[in-house]
């Protein structure tokens, strides 16, 4: 029962704010396809879709996993540095490290965290600083 | 159940099977089998792109022509907002319904007039709402929440179109003032829009719609232009003013309502792209959203006769010298059932592959297998809109891989090649 039956893995790129929201769009039209009920599809879209715009703008790269259990999705979310140096203060509402361009594109603030992990049933943040960061997000289905 | 009626059709004997229309739908509802355009009912929104994008006009919309007036003892034309802006700003408007008393209509309805009163209404419920409100009024809109965002269903405004609301007004009016019955009375919708059309066959969230028939704009415009140079105007019909005129164009709803914290956005794969947006949340403080299928809203509905942009312009040169810039309405004269939809409308799952969740992902697995095999470019040929879209069309036993031409040439390539 362990075994995902069906995985799918999408590369975000460093600053690519203008194709973040791909991940994110394909898996839900993936889901939707599968019959899943839809305010669970549209959690997982904005888990998926904050993922890859924090990816994009803080880190120098990273790739998101979705995988697919019979009664729960899972998303993996792994980047290639900087970290994050204090992940409570990452995870409060409001706090950003985001620069002030991405702020003035209307990004960065501070409730990608946040907002991630009320979209889903288990949540958990790891990271390295300079080396990654690792999010693993689950929602039941 | 096969219970799908619409007004988008095909006439086979027209369609060269190219990949146009298919290349085109939102829904990917078009495929193309045996040389000719199918169209899979269950996903067709009758948003009419195929129509206006077909070189060879093969497709077409269902509708009444003037024989139908006499079928019943009385009957009023409903102009659609559109056709004021299929004439150049010199044209005297009123005269231009006047000869639709020449055609064998006994009576006009100016729907400019319900737009309005839907309008005051409108905005109150979006002063009383905390949460962004989602316009009702293109159809073919709203039929793609149904399928693609069902999510977004509970911020749909749930109101009826203008044009249901004049047919009701005038309905009920004659039956209270005169001895005709509802049977009797004819309303006609002078329509620019397919979705219109399967709006009063199949209605959304309504029991059954008041209009009784639909004409294409296309129908009857030159029939309108000779008899303007041959009539006298009887009656005073218009009754469209400033604000009224706007709902033939994009924005014209968030212009009449006078608000300002709305999103108005035209042409359908626009408008998909700013429904994803809403779905992620990234526009809640937004009061309003009005989205279009057609670009340049409904005076770029497929019906009209007059280039869109041409017909926008005229909307907005109207509404700028129109004398009367409201009119005064007594919403408490409107009932809340006159305005607003009697039914909830559910979401359509016609994308699931199947019922249950364990099947539909072993044909997902299955799908995506076939679709690595395919060669990606999407050229249509095999009579599916996209290499995914024949993989699945193979998965769910509507197609073989033999259909993929590209493919096979390739594989016999290899063959020959000893590979």
């Amino acid at each position: 029962m362990n075994k995902e039956l069906m995985k799918y893995k999408f590369d975000v790129e460093m600053e690519d704010f203008a194709n973040a929201g791909e991940a994110s769009s394909k898996i839900k039209n993936t889901l939707r396809q599968l019959g899943m009920d839809s305010k669970i599809i549209r959690r997982i879209a904005i888990a998926t879709y904050e993922a890859e715009i924090n990816v994009a703008i803080h880190s120098h790269g990273g790739y998101i996993c979705v995988y697919i259990f019979s009664n729960k999705i899972k998303i993996q979310v792994r980047d290639r540095g900087p970290g994050i140096e204090d992940i409570d203060l990452a995870m409060q509402k409001g706090f950003s490290t985001a620069s002030d361009k991405v702020r003035e594109m209307g990004f960065g603030a501070g409730m990608g965290l946040p907002n991630m992990k009320r979209c889903c049933d288990e949540f958990s943040i790891e990271s390295q600083m300079g080396v990654y960061t690792e999010l693993n997000m689950v929602i039941y289905i | 159940m096969k219970d799908y009626w619409h007004s988008v059709t095909l006439e086979p004997d027209y369609c060269n099977g190219c990949t146009y229309c298919l290349d085109r739908c939102p829904t990917q509802a078009i495929r193309i089998v045996d040389g000719k355009a199918k169209i899979i009912s269950e996903r067709c929104i009758d948003c009419g792109e195929c129509l206006k994008v077909c070189p060879f006009h093969a497709k077409g919309a269902l509708s009444d022509s003037l024989d139908a007036l006499e079928e019943y003892k009385y009957t009023i034309a409903l102009p659609a907002i559109s056709l004021y802006g299929q004439f150049s700003t010199d044209y005297d408007l009123n005269k231009m319904l006047n000869t639709f008393l020449h055609l064998g209509f006994d009576d006009v309805y100016d729907i400019g007039y319900a737009a309005e009163i839907l309008g005051n209404y409108q905005r109150k419920k979006i002063e009383e709402s905390d949460s962004l409100k989602i316009s009702t009024y293109c159809p073919a809109i709203t039929r793609l929440i149904q399928i693609n965002y069902p999510t977004l269903i509970d911020h749909i405004v749930q109101l009826e179109s203008p044009m249901e609301v004049a047919a009701r007004i005038v309905k009920k009016e004659l039956i209270e003032t005169t001895d005709l019955s509802f049977e009797e009375i004819g309303v006609f919708y002078i329509t620019q829009c397919p979705a219109k059309i399967t709006s009063i066959t199949k209605p959304l969230g309504l029991e059954r719609s008041y209009i009784d028939g639909a004409i294409s704009i296309k129908k009857v415009y030159s029939k309108i232009i000779k008899l303007y140079e041959e009539i006298t105007p009887e009656k005073d019909l218009l009754r469209t003013s400033s604000k009224g005129f706007n709902w033939g164009r994009v924005g014209g709803q968030s212009f009449s309502m006078g608000i300002e914290n709305y999103l108005a956005v035209d042409g359908i794969d626009e408008v998909m792209r700013v429904l994803d947006e809403i779905e992620l949340g990234k526009l809640n403080g937004t009061a309003f959203f009005e989205g279009y299928a057609c670009v340049t809203g409904c005076v770029g509905g497929p019906l009209n006769v007059e280039n869109s942009f041409i017909a926008k312009k005229n909307i907005r040169h109207l509404s700028q010298k129109c004398k009367r810039k409201e009119n005064d309405i007594d919403l408490k004269k409107y009932p809340k059932d006159l305005l607003e939809w009697d039914q909830e409308i559910k979401p359509l799952d016609v994308m699931k592959l199947d019922q249950n969740f364990q099947k539909a992902l072993e044909k997902m697995a299955e799908i995506e297998e076939v679709f690595q095999r395919l060669p990606k470019i999407n050229c249509g040929a095999c009579g599916a809109p996209t290499c995914r879209a024949l993989a699945e069309d193979i998965v769910n036993g509507n197609a073989s891989i033999e259909y993929c031409s590209v493919l096979m040439v390739q594989e016999r390539r290899n063959k020959n090649e000893g590979k």
